[in-house]
């Protein structure tokens, strides 16, 4: 047997093994047998090891049935099958069908157009079972189609493009099966190599008018696709007509389905085309039983057609029958789907059948109470956004983890929209937030965190309940143990130090942060507690001391209360003289000082000294042992927080009695004077271009190669993200200073570390004007992130004049907002993306051409005068086929846009290149003159096209 | 269009792949994997459709129809109707039925070849070419007709070592 023949050179399989082949079958049933997937992979690889060695036998049949059984082994058990792609070529020019279609299916599975260079070697075989003959029944014509369709290369393409065409036009009824999938297949070739238009694109224009229904079917499926894909679907328009026959005259559901699509993305170019199509799409609409039909001219009226009430109105209440079909849940998600179209053009739509869709969103599909909850929250206005968002975070507690965590990031991103546009009042959606977060599957952490400091920092008059929600967040013993909750806590620990002011128990905070469970945290965020911890124990400090001095000033000033610090009947007068004495340098408005002032009295009177000091020695504790930490945030803070400790203490504050001692002792001054400077910087939201106007310092160069960062770091056995990664707090370089002013002992290691590859580093010298331009670290700007940023940028670039209803209760507090129009426009400019217009380009001339060509046979004249008719007319589409024609003659029409321009530019460098390239082929002209010559003549050339057009306007008319 | 056509067993095992955009065989096991895991997680009686944004690229969608020990799933993007789609799993479903007589798993494994031509003649590169059941079958037909007929003559030799080698 040739198989053995071929074989013995080879190792030595048993004789059995190699007299007689295994077929597919046979190795299926091993696999089948194999109780484990470990005994599988021996039979697979035994079946392998047998397939190389019989698929290079010189016998078709072994070679056959080996590919075969590689074939499925590659395609259900995912081997890799390039290896023998030159095999599977071996059998396309077999004469034996079964051999052939093998080698086509193993092709068709395996070959990548642009990983295989053996694909040249098949462009032979597929044009002689392309030819029609005899000896090429349909199914291997078909075999061969379907490999140049799903590995078409662009080489393959333009070689056999061709080839199609006898298939494409054969009249014959015993060969529309193979017409129809020469259709699938030109469209694949189209797709991967748009030059090859010229000549396939007129046939399958042609066969939209075939009397085969398959024809029909597989061309319209064909220029949905084109038209679908295209960026720029005008190259198209000039076909609406036969689209509209097909429209009006086809009883194919699929066919018609198809057109629908094609004309939802013609219509919105042509106002007439869609008036024009609204007739044929009601009847359908009402007529048709075929819910997928009806489903479609939902689409095209929802998406393309909303100018027209009364077919959006025929369009709802099809809808509503959708929505309202109980045993069919594909009916009702559709249904959702279709209203979550009409959300922004039609809110009524939604608010009609709210009923049910809130219904939905307890359904127990998935899909649908997606849907539903993406309609409800589209809904949310500031008058509802309280109702339905507390109604949603109660149900959020009681659905399933994915959905409870679909509903919280709805809500956040509904509310965070536009800098909370929606919210009026701010304490509510604070307290929301820290309710979202007791949800027990809550895993938007990141988010909750961003927002509960974004709002920290715009919204002032939130600041209060902030704190309030931060702290309750704080001493919750169950976030603690959800790690994707952790953010939340840092945010928390954060706003608690940054607004201290506003909290009621400064001293219950520290407890809070400084709780043995802490430990539970990442460092980065145990960071943030500490350094909260240092803000909190200088808040304290501070108000201890401004106590006194206000209680000096009191009786300075006039009042008779000398002891009591607790009297508020006679503060205001008095507290007068104080504010201008204590805050000289404060411009603000002092009434508010005023206020805060009398606040502190108001809160503060609890700090006494023996307070002050059973807070010191708390921290002390509790601090003490994390100076020794391994992770350097955390040891860096806690220094910094010791040496301030230690410093206060040093300069034994309890023993001063009045204010005059207090400025006499000139150390104490001097660093009261410092910490109040430390935190009395307001922080800021920062403008997301800020970044760009920070002047990079001379000698910094931003794009040298960090490679070397990294040997650096290894030497001094430090952890790359210790020393890289920022916390919230580390942007605010006045506040390092301070740190490292009162640190008494300065963590020594990074300090040098610093000193000496200070390159970098970026310089801290930055005046306070500066700093608020000073991106945050975790600002979403850094390159890698870029949907982040231009997220961001879009929330905060909207115009800051959008209309507000007029506020009816509660005046909505400020929400700072940051001015940067131009920055939106640019980057979206640069979002958009430049499409690959090449296709189009192509379609569009050769559409032209075809078109001129009938109106060059002697339609001239009428041609001329019907142009002129037409330069009246409004259409957009004449214009701009015009425009082509007079800027030929220099006289540019007034109304077109500078769109239409740049698109003719493009459209008119195409001809050029057409030009040349018919020139070469023609190889006839080919001097630089001629083009010029060329050019004028093809300006002719457009000229014609215009009678054609009115052709196409007329019947829309 | 339609971007792939998956028949996969309820323990996830791939019973026919058809991906018309090319995918290396590491990354069908990937997309096998994910759509698997989707699809399990449903219960009966919901919808049929699953947004494949996350697995298949922007865009696409995907329809399955659960029968019997068998996921049936076609993938398509916003050019099909997601209605339509789900007819055409009926008729895919159907054609077999006809074909195999009372379908079931089995046919499907051991009928490589054929359940590939019967795909090709309901989908071809990605289009939706027959919707007719009965065409479809009386195309399947036609080539295992030429199949058979061309093989009586050659393929003698391999008969015998396909009963011998069992």
């Amino acid at each position: 047997m040739a198989a053995t023949a071929a074989i013995t050179t080879t190792s030595s399989p048993s004789l059995v093994d190699t007299l007689f082949q295994r077929s597919l079958d046979d190795v299926i049933r091993a696999l089948r047998s194999s109780p484990s997937s470990a005994s599988e992979e021996t039979v697979i690889s035994r079946a392998l090891d047998e397939i190389r060695r019989e698929i290079r036998s010189p016998d078709l049949d072994t070679k056959s049935v080996s590919l075969q059984k590689l074939t499925y082994l590659s395609s259900l058990h995912h081997l890799d099958l390039s290896w023998a792609a030159f095999h599977a070529l071996e059998l396309l020019p077999s004469p034996s069908l079964p051999h052939a279609r093998i080698g086509y299916l193993a092709a068709s599975l395996s070959f990548h157009p642009s990983s295989t260079e053996l694909l040249p070697l098949a462009t032979h075989q597929l044009r002689k079972h392309f030819a029609p003959s005899p000896a090429n029944p349909p199914a291997l014509a078909a075999s061969a189609l379907h490999l140049l369709a799903l590995a078409s290369s662009p080489d393959l393409g333009r070689h056999l493009a061709s080839d199609l065409l006898p298939l494409l036009s054969s009249q014959s009824a015993a060969s529309s099966s193979l017409r129809a999938k020469a259709v699938a297949t030109a469209l694949r070739t189209l797709a991967v190599c748009p030059d090859v238009a010229p000549v396939l694109f007129k046939p399958l224009v042609d066969c939209l008018s075939s009397s085969d229904p398959r024809t029909v079917s597989a061309a319209v499926g064909a220029f949905c696709e084109l038209a679908l894909a295209a960026p720029d679907p005008f190259p198209y328009l000039p076909l609406a007509p036969e689209f509209y026959r097909l429209l009006v005259d086809s009883r194919n559901n699929w066919v018609l389905i198809k057109v629908l699509k094609i004309f939802a993305r013609l219509a919105p170019l042509e106002p007439r085309l869609a008036s024009r199509i609204l007739d044929p799409i009601c009847q359908l609409l009402r007529r048709s039983h075929a819910k997928s039909l009806v489903f479609e001219c939902i689409r095209t009226i929802l998406s393309s057609l909303t100018d027209h009430e009364e077919a959006v109105r025929l369009a709802v209440d099809k809808v509503k029958e959708f929505l309202s079909s109980d045993d069919d849940p594909n009916l009702r998600y559709l249904g959702l789907r279709a209203l979550s179209m009409l959300e922004s053009a039609h809110p009524w739509v939604v608010e009609e059948s709210r009923e049910a869709v809130i219904k939905s969103l307890s359904d127990p599909d998935t899909n649908i109470r997606v849907e539903s909850l993406h309609l409800i929250v589209g809904m949310l206005c500031e008058s509802n956004v309280v109702e339905i968002c507390n109604l949603l975070n109660k149900y959020a507690m009681k659905s399933d983890p994915e959905f409870a965590n679909e509903i919280i990031g709805a809500m956040l991103v509904t509310c965070g929209k536009n800098l909370y546009e929606l919210i009026l009042d701010f304490d509510w959606y604070v307290a929301l937030l820290g309710e979202m977060v007791r949800n027990p599957h809550c895993a938007k952490g990141e988010e909750i965190e961003r927002q509960l400091v974004d709002i920290g920092l715009r919204v002032r008059d939130a600041r209060p309940e902030l704190v309030r929600v931060a702290r309750d967040l704080l001493i919750d013993p169950a976030l603690l143990g959800n790690p994707f909750l952790f953010r939340v806590l840092s945010a928390s620990a954060w706003v608690s130090g940054e607004y201290v002011e506003f909290s009621r128990n400064p001293v219950e905070l520290v407890e809070a942060l400084l709780q043995p469970r802490i430990n539970l945290l990442p460092s980065l965020i145990r960071a943030v507690y500490i350094q909260s911890v240092f803000k909190v124990m200088s808040f304290c400090f501070i108000s201890f001391i401004e106590q006194i001095q206000a209680v000096e000033l009191l009786s300075v000033g006039g009042s008779t209360q000398r002891s009591e610090k607790n009297d508020e009947q006679s503060d205001t007068v008095p507290l007068k003289t104080t504010e201008s004495n204590v805050s000289e340098g404060d411009h603000g408005d002092t009434t508010a000082d005023t206020v805060l002032l009398l606040d502190l009295i108001d809160k503060k009177t609890n700090f006494t000294r023996e307070s002050i000091s059973d807070l010191m020695n708390l921290i002390e504790t509790a601090v003490a042992p994390l100076s020794e930490c391994e992770e350097v945030e955390v040891q860096e803070r806690a220094r910094n927080v010791l040496g301030l400790l230690f410093t206060l203490r040093e300069t034994q504050f309890w023993n001063i009695e009045a204010a005059h001692e207090l400025k006499s002792d000139k150390e104490l001054s001097e660093i009261i004077e410092l910490l109040e400077a430390a935190f009395s910087e307001e922080l800021g939201p920062v403008s997301a271009n800020a970044q760009k106007r920070v002047s990079v310092p001379e000698g910094l160069n931003l794009n040298a190669n960090l490679s070397d960062l990294s040997k650096i770091l290894t030497d001094y056995d430090l952890t790359p993200s210790a020393s890289i990664s920022f916390s919230l707090q580390s942007y605010n370089p006045q506040e390092t200073k301070e740190d490292s002013v009162l640190a008494v002992e300065p963590s020594s290691l990074l300090a040098e570390h610093r000193k000496r590859h200070g390159l970098y580093y970026l310089s801290t010298q930055r005046d306070g004007d500066e700093l608020n331009d000073y991106p945050r670290a975790n600002e979403p700007l850094l390159p890698v992130d870029h949907g982040d940023a231009t997220e961001d940028l879009v929330k905060l670039t909207t115009p800051s004049l959008v209309p507000r209803k007029s506020k009816p209760t509660k005046p909505r507090p400020v929400v700072i907002r940051l001015d940067e129009g131009d920055g939106t426009s640019t980057s979206h400019l640069t979002t958009v993306k430049k499409s690959d217009n090449l296709l189009s380009e192509a379609i569009r001339g050769v559409l032209l051409e075809n078109e001129s060509q009938p109106s060059l046979s002697g339609k001239l004249d009428t041609s001329s005068k019907r142009r002129e008719n037409d330069a009246s007319d409004n259409s957009e589409l004449i214009s701009q086929q015009i425009e082509s024609v007079t800027l030929e003659h220099g006289n540019s029409s007034s109304r077109k846009s500078r769109q239409h321009r740049t698109h003719k530019e493009r459209y008119e460098s195409h001809f050029k290149n057409e030009d040349i390239e018919k020139s070469s082929r023609h190889s006839i002209k080919s001097s630089r003159q001629h083009r010029r010559h060329k050019h004028r003549q093809r300006g002719d050339v457009t000229a014609d096209i215009v009678p054609q057009t009115p052709a196409i306007q007329d019947f829309l008319l | 269009m339609i971007r792939a056509v998956i028949v996969m067993n309820t323990q996830g095992k791939p019973r026919l792949l058809k991906f018309y955009d090319f995918q290396p065989p590491e990354k069908q096991k990937e997309l096998i994997r994910s759509v698997f895991a989707v699809l399990s997680g449903r219960p009966d009686n919901v919808s049929n459709f699953v947004e494949a944004d996350a697995i298949f690229g922007p865009g696409t969608r995907l329809v399955y129809k659960h029968l019997a020990t068998l996921y049936f799933i076609f993938v398509f993007d916003n050019s099909e109707n997601e209605l339509a789609m789900l007819d055409l799993i009926q008729v895919f479903v159907e054609t077999m039925d006809r074909c195999f007589k009372n379908v079931c798993e089995l046919d499907i494994v051991f009928n490589f070849n054929k359940m590939h031509a019967i795909v090709d003649e309901i989908i071809f590169g990605g289009q939706v070419l027959e919707t007719s059941s009965e065409q479809v079958m009386k195309a399947v037909e036609e080539i295992s007709r030429l199949e058979k007929s061309s093989n009586s003559i050659s393929f003698v030799p391999k008969a015998v070592s396909g009963r011998f080698g069992r």
